[in-house]
């Protein structure tokens, strides 16, 4: 499986769902992709798919959802692969899973760091080989909306 | 299956420190390798530990960080021995 094969496919990975903005901005984010035109897969805990579920029972903005251990396990077998993959990141468990994501996959893959400590996390990720999209907070999603805005400008104009 | 926490939400780090230190034998594994059905996912490189057949190796759960555990297999110790890295007798 190479980069072009995987060309237009995006996942998005999300942790855990204790730090509020992580559902509106990966609903935000997931709509800005299939706008452009690329189909999506959320990889989640239970809770977080359920937050993501419960708020679009008409599946007007997610695609596929599926567990996130099952993702893991489908991506290191060499099963499935994404063009780019997000990883939401508030804490020291999600750098082990985006540094997992950057080793596995031969995607472009982007961390996007959010909550309280995005400084020591952004320090974490230094040896890690990934794009890094970050905004401080917790509650208000417009900083991070923002940022997203670039990265997915980004993708539209290299697609 | 029968298992021992050594230690519960630490950091990656703290999880690799610990076995470096306190294991008898350290294997060098890629994120994505699987030991007793699970995926391991971490920092690279991954450590994992052996003291005859008892493997100690670092699991992390998304909303409650890693747990450093400890399980006896003489199977899985087996196949670590032969696929892994090993880093330090």
């Amino acid at each position: 499986m190479n980069e072009k094969s995987l060309r237009g496919t995006a996942l998005v990975m999300l942790g855990c769902p204790q730090v509020p903005i992580q559902t509106s901005a990966a609903l935000y984010l997931v709509h800005g992709l299939r706008k452009a035109g690329i189909p999506v897969t959320i990889a989640g805990t239970p809770s977080a798919r359920a937050l993501l579920e419960v708020a679009d029972p008409e599946r007007v903005y997610l695609d596929e959802v599926v567990d996130l251990d099952a993702c893991i396990g489908f991506i290191a077998e060499g099963e499935r692969d994404f063009s780019m993959s997000f990883v939401f990141v508030h804490n020291d468990a999600g750098v082990a899973y985006v540094a997992s994501l950057a080793a596995m996959s031969k995607g472009r893959v982007h961390a996007v760091v959010f909550g309280g400590s995005t400084e020591e996390i952004v320090a974490q990720l230094q040896q890690v080989p990934c794009e890094i999209i970050t905004a401080r907070g917790s509650h208000n999603p417009l900083p991070m909306k923002k940022k997203l805005d670039g990265v997915l400008q980004w993708v539209v104009s290299n697609r | 299956m029968k298992h021992e926490i050594i230690a519960r939400q630490i950091s990656f780090t703290e999880a690799s420190s610990y076995i470096r230190s306190n294991t008898a034998e350290v294997y060098e594994v890629p994120p994505g390798f699987k030991i007793f059905d699970v995926y391991i996912i971490g920092i690279p490189p991954i450590l994992l530990g052996i003291d005859g057949t008892v493997i100690t190796f670092p699991y992390t759960k998304p909303c409650h960080g890693t747990f450093l555990l400890r399980i006896d297999s003489p199977e899985e110790a087996g196949r670590i021995r032969a696929a892994a890295k090993r880093v330090r007798k």
